[in-house]
């Protein structure tokens, strides 16, 4: 009998125990409201609204007119078409100079490395719009790089360096390039160095041992770095509002133009709808290809 | 001769092999960092065209930005709202990683997705969505406007940082201090925010960035005398190129450069002594 007692008691416990876990956890969970109900509020039901706005006719009738629009006039599949490429050659620029930086980071001893890391740093914390600013101070016909560019004989007249699709890439590069080799360099320093000399003592040859080991090892770091720095491309607006003179309208810059002077939510909101559409497309593609926990090791913003 | 031709890889290659490698590190690094920090002396140059070096030194630019009034109210008005967002931002994002920390569930993991949005949804979205939002509830051009669409930004970074030092801190030590009847709110000042003081500081320096540099959203919902120091200087450089830029931005990379060297000193984690 008495076991029997005990035993009901004890079931009794570990449900009372049970739900009050249930309500900590739950009660925890809460803790992420405020933060949750701001972001709704501010944020996901105002864009909810322009998804809504951008199925809707001047009539009020639904209607798919604003989409077919940008697959129909120039205008604005151009803009997409512009936001690809300047995006694809930021990209490969920022691969082609963050690369060997980064490489060159990783192989130096980490005291002197977290030394140069500040120069990588530095820039990254910097305002968008000073360091826009300061290039198009610099590349105007009487800046200072036509000035040495002509000093130096490089080119007799000044160049026009800004206000056209040169100068838009140079400050997009400037500003993406620390998005690219922070997460390069923590792959390239997870790099277990011993798989080299490994490489070398059964004879490789330095490039051979840096085309079949290290490269391919780096290779996550690379695309990780290469997908944040093209998807954070394709929502520029002030840099080639800046240094593109109107002659770089990338989806953000047409948007913008849509609502300023047009006054055209439901373009804009399409536009808008389809650029997000894209993001998250191709940065669902990439958590699938990306081996888990590998990569994102930058974790910067 | 002895560094150039001793090996500097694992592969036996001579660090005179690699000079050109090199080279290219430290032009890339000029590259980073040189174009920023020659607007400082362009600032203080007495010519209309901003000479480098400049002939004749000269304050005239800072001069005509503090005798500005609409600049300065700019300039005030970006330090209440980075002030303010840095205030909001940081317990908001707190609060959710604390929530959210160590839970495993399928609603746990919604929430950490949708407190990162605001880093996916492309800004101009955002900015014509909370235009959007605002004109029905009367916040355009106020500071309101400009302080909760900021700290909406800035929420998902400071979620971020505080979730990761929360990864590292030691959790029995909480379950202890319940354990011994403190209330949880007395464990959390007494254990937890010690352990996570360094990303609270992260937290409050990135959010007061993010809103002191952010230049879309408020471009669509600060105006008047609510106006950005970030939108002012936008529209400024739309028309042509204002040498009174050059020393605000002097004063923006000063902030920055102060901020970024508080972030190196307070936030850095020190070696855990074990």
């Amino acid at each position: 009998m008495a076991s029997a007692v005990a035993g009901v008691g004890t079931a009794g416990n570990a449900r009372a125990l049970a739900r009050d876990a249930r309500r900590e956890r739950l009660a925890k969970l809460a803790l992420a409201l405020p933060a949750l109900a701001l972001i709704t509020i501010v944020m996901l039901v105002p864009v909810a609204w322009l998804f809504g706005l951008s199925f809707l006719g001047d009539d009020g009738h639904a209607t798919l007119a604003h989409y077919r629009r940008i697959v129909a006039e120039p205008a604005y599949w151009r803009a997409f078409v512009t936001t690809f490429q300047v995006s694809a050659l930021t990209t490969l620029i920022c691969i082609a100079l963050g690369y060997p930086l980064a490489y060159v980071l990783a192989a130096l001893p980490a005291r002197i490395a977290a030394i140069a890391l500040v120069f990588v740093m530095l820039p990254f914390w910097t305002s968008l719009l000073v360091r826009t600013y300061a290039w198009l101070v610099l590349l105007q016909r009487n800046g200072l790089v036509n000035a040495l560019g002509m000093k130096l004989g490089l080119w007799g007249a000044p160049l026009t360096l800004v206000n056209n699709l040169p100068g838009t890439l140079v400050g997009m590069v400037h500003i993406m390039l620390p998005f690219f080799v922070l997460p390069l360099y923590g792959a390239m320093r997870a790099i277990d160095r011993e798989c080299l000399k490994a490489a070398a003592s059964l004879g490789a040859s330095p490039t051979r041992a840096f085309l079949r080991v290290f490269l391919p090892l780096s290779l996550p770091g690379l695309v990780a770095g290469a997908l944040i720095v093209f998807v954070l491309c394709l929502g520029f607006y002030v840099t080639p509002a800046v240094l593109g003179g109107g002659k770089v309208n990338m989806v953000s810059n047409q948007i913008a133009a849509d609502i300023e002077i047009f006054f055209d939510w439901g373009g804009a909101s399409a536009q808008g709808v389809v650029l997000l559409v894209l993001t998250l497309a191709i940065l669902g593609v990439s958590a699938r290809l990306l081996p888990r926990g590998r990569g994102a090791g930058g974790g910067a913003p | 001769m002895s560094w150039l031709t001793s090996p500097a890889s694992e592969t036996q290659v001579t660090h005179g092999a690699r000079l050109w490698l090199y080279a290219i590190a430290v032009l890339v690094l000029a590259f980073l960092v040189v174009p920023t920090l020659i607007v400082i002396p362009m600032s203080f140059s007495a010519s209309q065209y901003l000479e480098f070096p400049p002939r004749q030194w000269s304050l005239r630019w800072y001069e005509a930005y503090f005798a500005s009034a609409a600049w300065m109210q700019a300039t005030a008005t970006s330090f209440k709202a980075a002030t303010l967002t840095a205030l909001l931002a940081t317990p908001l994002g707190t609060l959710a990683a604390l929530g959210l920390d160590g839970a495993r569930r399928r609603v746990a993991r919604a929430a950490g997705a949708l407190l990162v949005t605001p880093m996916i949804v492309p800004l101009i979205l955002v900015g014509i969505g909370v235009f959007y939002a605002y004109v029905r509830l009367k916040l355009v051009n106020t500071l309101t406007g400009v302080v909760l669409a900021h700290t909406m930004l800035a929420i998902p970074l400071v979620f971020i940082v505080i979730a990761s030092s929360l990864k590292q801190h030691d959790a029995s030590q909480v379950m202890a201090a319940k354990s011994l009847g403190a209330p949880p709110l007395r464990a959390f000042f007494a254990v937890t925010l010690p352990q996570i003081r360094f990303g609270v500081v992260t937290g409050l320096l990135l959010s007061f960035l993010t809103s002191f540099d952010e230049v879309i959203v408020a471009l669509f919902v600060s105006g008047g005398p609510n106006s950005t120091l970030t939108r002012n200087m936008f529209n400024a450089l739309r028309d042509q190129i204002d040498p009174t830029i050059a020393a605000i931005s002097t004063m923006m990379i000063g902030v920055t450069t102060l901020l970024f060297a508080l972030s190196q000193t307070l936030g850095r984690r020190k070696p855990a002594g074990r």
